[in-house]
């Protein structure tokens, strides 16, 4: 048995494809046989990830979920983001980039109208729970864009680490709302095709969270999806310790 | 050769990083923005000049192709490996403030779409 344990040690990235590989034949078999194809297997896999994830952290107390384990070390490489970016371009390779280019326009505007929403509404529920100095009112704003944006834009405003740690958490429980809730609600919102899911990219844009949950709606939208979801990171960082931060020192001196 | 492929798609990934910490650094801030987007761009780029000059060979495609098909795994991995406990656990305000917007966003997005009036070709894919 110390020997089995050694050689998964030793090989983590390749236990990881087994074990991903198996949770995915799982998957399929409960979507096929049970829900008779209702929710995709794809769907309930990334489920499962996020349950292992959460069982990972109650296990070990630590931060990157099932990957805490040394068993399991090499899903945290697998599902690292090296891999996960490399993966995400090479979607690429089935887009059109005639329907990228032409829906440019839309997928610049929803990355405006989605940081704003976010940050705005984020600082709506940070006010409602009492916060109410513009540096936390920022930085909580800035974690329900996504989970780096607020520890970057807490860090630039000298924000208090619980408040810090408060923004990390609001941007993980995007990413999993995003996760969960796409393919619920993708026919119902109209998102079916390459520009809508353009659309969608910029104004959900935590990538992890966009990709997941394109693909586990329609995996030939992810491309599109993440291309404009892949800027939102990046534009909250540069808004919202700027010009949003400005902002709400005018209302809260 | 499949190599080939892997090695395009590995140049466009790289090339795109760089650019997007290059344009980060530019505007002043410490984060990639959009380095995975550029990668994207400069890959569909790729490959269509490649197909024009006739020099993709299926191999070679199949060697992108491959982590395309990987993608959803590795998003699988990525799902196991989040810290979901402390997001569970961080309490009301994490939620509420984690959850609220995406409901809202749900409710704006067909408005934006009308808005837009995208032509419908999705059907094209």
């Amino acid at each position: 048995m110390e020997i089995a344990f050694d050689i998964i040690e030793k090989n983590g990235l390749i236990f990881a494809f087994l074990v991903i590989g198996l949770l995915v034949l799982i998957s399929e078999i409960i979507s096929k046989k049970i829900l008779k194809s209702r929710i995709p297997g794809s769907a309930i896999a990334i489920f499962f990830g996020l349950i292992l994830g959460y069982w990972g952290g109650f296990i070990t107390g630590g931060e990157k979920g099932l990957a805490d384990l040394p068993l399991f070390s090499g899903i945290g490489f697998f599902g690292g983001s090296m891999f996960r970016d490399f993966a995400i371009v090479a979607t690429a390779i089935g887009a059109s980039l005639y329907l990228i280019v032409r829906s440019g326009m839309l997928g610049f505007i929803s990355l405006l109208i989605g940081i704003v929403l976010f940050f705005f509404i984020g600082v709506l529920v940070a006010l409602a729970w009492g916060f109410r100095d513009a540096a936390s009112l920022c930085t909580i704003g800035a974690g329900a864009c996504t989970y780096i944006v607020g520890p970057v834009t807490g860090a630039a405003l000298g924000a208090s680490s619980e408040v810090i740690a408060l923004s990390i958490g609001t941007g993980l429980v995007k990413t999993i709302a995003v996760t969960i809730f796409t393919p619920i609600a993708a026919k119902r919102i109209g998102l079916n095709s390459p520009e809508s899911a353009m659309a969608y990219g910029g104004i959900m844009g935590t990538s992890s969270g966009v990709a997941a949950g394109l693909a586990a709606t329609d995996p030939k939208l992810v491309p599109y999806g993440a291309v404009t979801a892949t800027f939102y990171t990046g534009l909250g960082c540069l808004l919202c310790p700027s010009v949003f931060y400005i902002f709400l020192h005018l209302i809260f001196p | 050769m499949n190599i080939y492929g892997l090695a395009v798609l590995a140049l466009s990934f790289l090339v795109g990083q760089w650019m997007g910490e290059f344009l980060g650094s530019l505007i002043g801030i410490y984060a990639n923005v959009g380095g995975v987007g550029f990668a994207m761009i400069i890959l569909m780029f790729m490959k269509e000049w490649l197909v024009k000059n006739s020099l993709m060979s299926f191999e070679m495609e199949a060697g992108i192709d491959f982590w395309n098909k990987l993608y959803i795994p590795v998003v699988i991995a990525m799902a196991a490996s989040l810290n979901v406990k402390s997001a569970i656990n961080s309490g009301t305000l994490a939620i509420a403030a984690g959850t609220l917007p995406v409901l809202v966003s749900f409710w704006v997005f067909p408005l934006l779409l009308k808005k837009f009036n995208p032509q419908v070709d999705g059907d094209s894919l």
